[in-house]
């Protein structure tokens, strides 16, 4: 068993950071709702990255506060929002042939598992006393030209989120590319699951027995 | 003479009869049509469906509709929201349907449905448990599922402005599935921040052409 209280795990703004560091100048990104809406608050002020809400904004701006709150400018969330010069609004098709016409460059969604094959599931446990709700999750995870999921790698009692196998309710198949948490950044890629960083501190093997799924190295 | 501004909410809705499918629209509490929701629920119209974003909350709008009864089935993407208590608890009773669309084919339905279109292929969703009975087929090697339009008999939307020819603009995120519903309803209805004279919108920024709409309420209250 692997002693997790010597290492120095990543905090959410840490995955946040790591996160932005994959994401281009000029970038169409879109935040899903939760860990990854967190993302906003660290992009860098030299790259011009449009964020993209599924309710018909883009270019959006950081959270509303005080007179700037307007009850009909929100975000995925529902929270109040503001919008950068430049922003544009536009209806509920629109926004979506945005995501699934595949002009959204990248998508940022939480999981509650992801397969060694890029499937992901995140909208619901199969709890029968949870109402399902999907949201735009199934539209984003497909339409976007890269999906990358945010997460912690390990559930609540220890048992890794990677699986050979999704056993909670898909959202899609093969949809991700690129898995940040709270242990290492990990690419989906044909040949199987790459593990490109991970903290100081552990090792890869230690890694690879954490997440129980086969596993290569990318140099580090 | 077209004249689509009726006088008051409660003759906008009066002809909605039992068991009508109506469109609201509305994400969260953005764009939610609230005075028409509100003279829904006094007017009584019973064993409806109800095809919305989302299955409201705190008692009010659709939620309040669901609560006094008046709701046999929802067709939504997000039903869970904070105090969705209404839905949740009928929902675990199994005393109202769920048909849940994931966001963007229920945009796309609708869409599809005021264009005249029956249905479409779509990935999303393939593979999952909201695929289960649908058609597939493959295309350039892309998995597919088929979804059908939605068309309805009521829309009922939140606009900002409209004129006697019923053309809309919206304000803000307020737009989002109303410019849709109102083109796939055999009659929709438009709650108004605002009325004003023909002309007065540009025709460059009308957002709702007025050939969708059947009847502009004006509500007073703030946008």
């Amino acid at each position: 068993m692997i002693d997790l209280s010597k290492v120095q795990k990543r905090s959410t703004a840490d995955i946040a950071k790591r996160i932005v560091q994959d994401i281009p100048d000029g970038a169409h990104v879109n935040l899903g709702i939760g860990q990854p809406m967190t993302i906003s608050n660290y992009l860098p002020s030299d790259r011009e990255i449009l964020l993209h809400s599924e309710n018909g904004i883009l270019g959006m701006g950081p959270l509303a506060t005080g007179d700037d709150i307007d009850e009909e400018l929100v975000n995925a969330g529902k929270q109040p929002v503001t919008m950068l010069p430049g922003a544009s609004l536009c209806h509920h098709a629109d926004s979506f042939v945005m995501i699934r016409g595949g002009h959204i460059d990248i998508c940022v969604l939480g999981a509650f598992q992801v397969s060694v094959k890029g499937d992901i599931a995140n909208w619901r446990t199969g709890d029968p006393k949870a109402i399902p709700a999907v949201g735009g999750a199934m539209d984003l995870a497909l339409g976007a030209k890269k999906l990358f999921v945010m997460m912690e790698h390990l559930t609540k009692s220890g048992e890794s989120k990677l699986v050979k196998e999704c056993t909670y309710p898909l959202t899609a198949l093969a949809a991700v590319d690129c898995i940040y948490t709270d242990l290492a950044t990990i690419a989906v890629t044909p040949e199987g699951l790459v593990a490109v960083d991970w903290i100081d501190g552990l090792s890869f093997e230690e890694l690879q027995e954490l997440s129980g799924v086969p596993m290569m190295r990318a140099s580090k | 003479m077209i004249q689509k501004i009726i006088p008051s909410v409660a003759e906008a809705v009066r002809d909605i009869a039992n068991g009508s499918t109506i469109l609201v629209s509305g994400f969260g509490g953005a764009g939610l049509p609230i005075y028409l929701l509100d003279a829904l629920a006094e007017q009584g119209a019973k064993d409806l469906t109800i095809i919305s974003n989302n299955a409201g909350n705190s008692g009010i709008g659709i939620s309040k509709l669901i609560g006094l009864g008046q709701v046999k089935k929802m067709v939504c993407s997000f039903p869970r929201q904070p105090e969705s208590g209404a839905f949740d608890d009928l929902y675990r009773d199994g005393k109202i349907e769920l048909e849940l669309v994931p966001q963007g084919t229920l945009a796309e339905r609708i869409r599809a449905g005021g264009a005249g279109i029956g249905g479409f292929y779509t990935p999303t969703g393939f593979g999952t448990e909201l695929a289960q009975g649908k058609d597939t087929r493959v295309i350039d090697g892309v998995n597919y599922i088929f979804e059908t339009a939605i068309k309805a008999d009521y829309a009922l939307i939140k606009a900002d402005k409209g004129d006697r020819w019923g053309n809309l603009t919206y304000h803000r995120t307020g737009r989002n599935f109303g410019p849709i519903m109102a083109t796939a309803a055999r009659c929709t209805i438009a709650q108004v921040n605002q009325l004003v004279e023909l002309g007065d919108l540009d025709p460059e920024t009308v957002v709702t052409p007025g050939i969708f709409v059947k009847r502009v309420v004006l509500l007073g209250g703030k946008s």
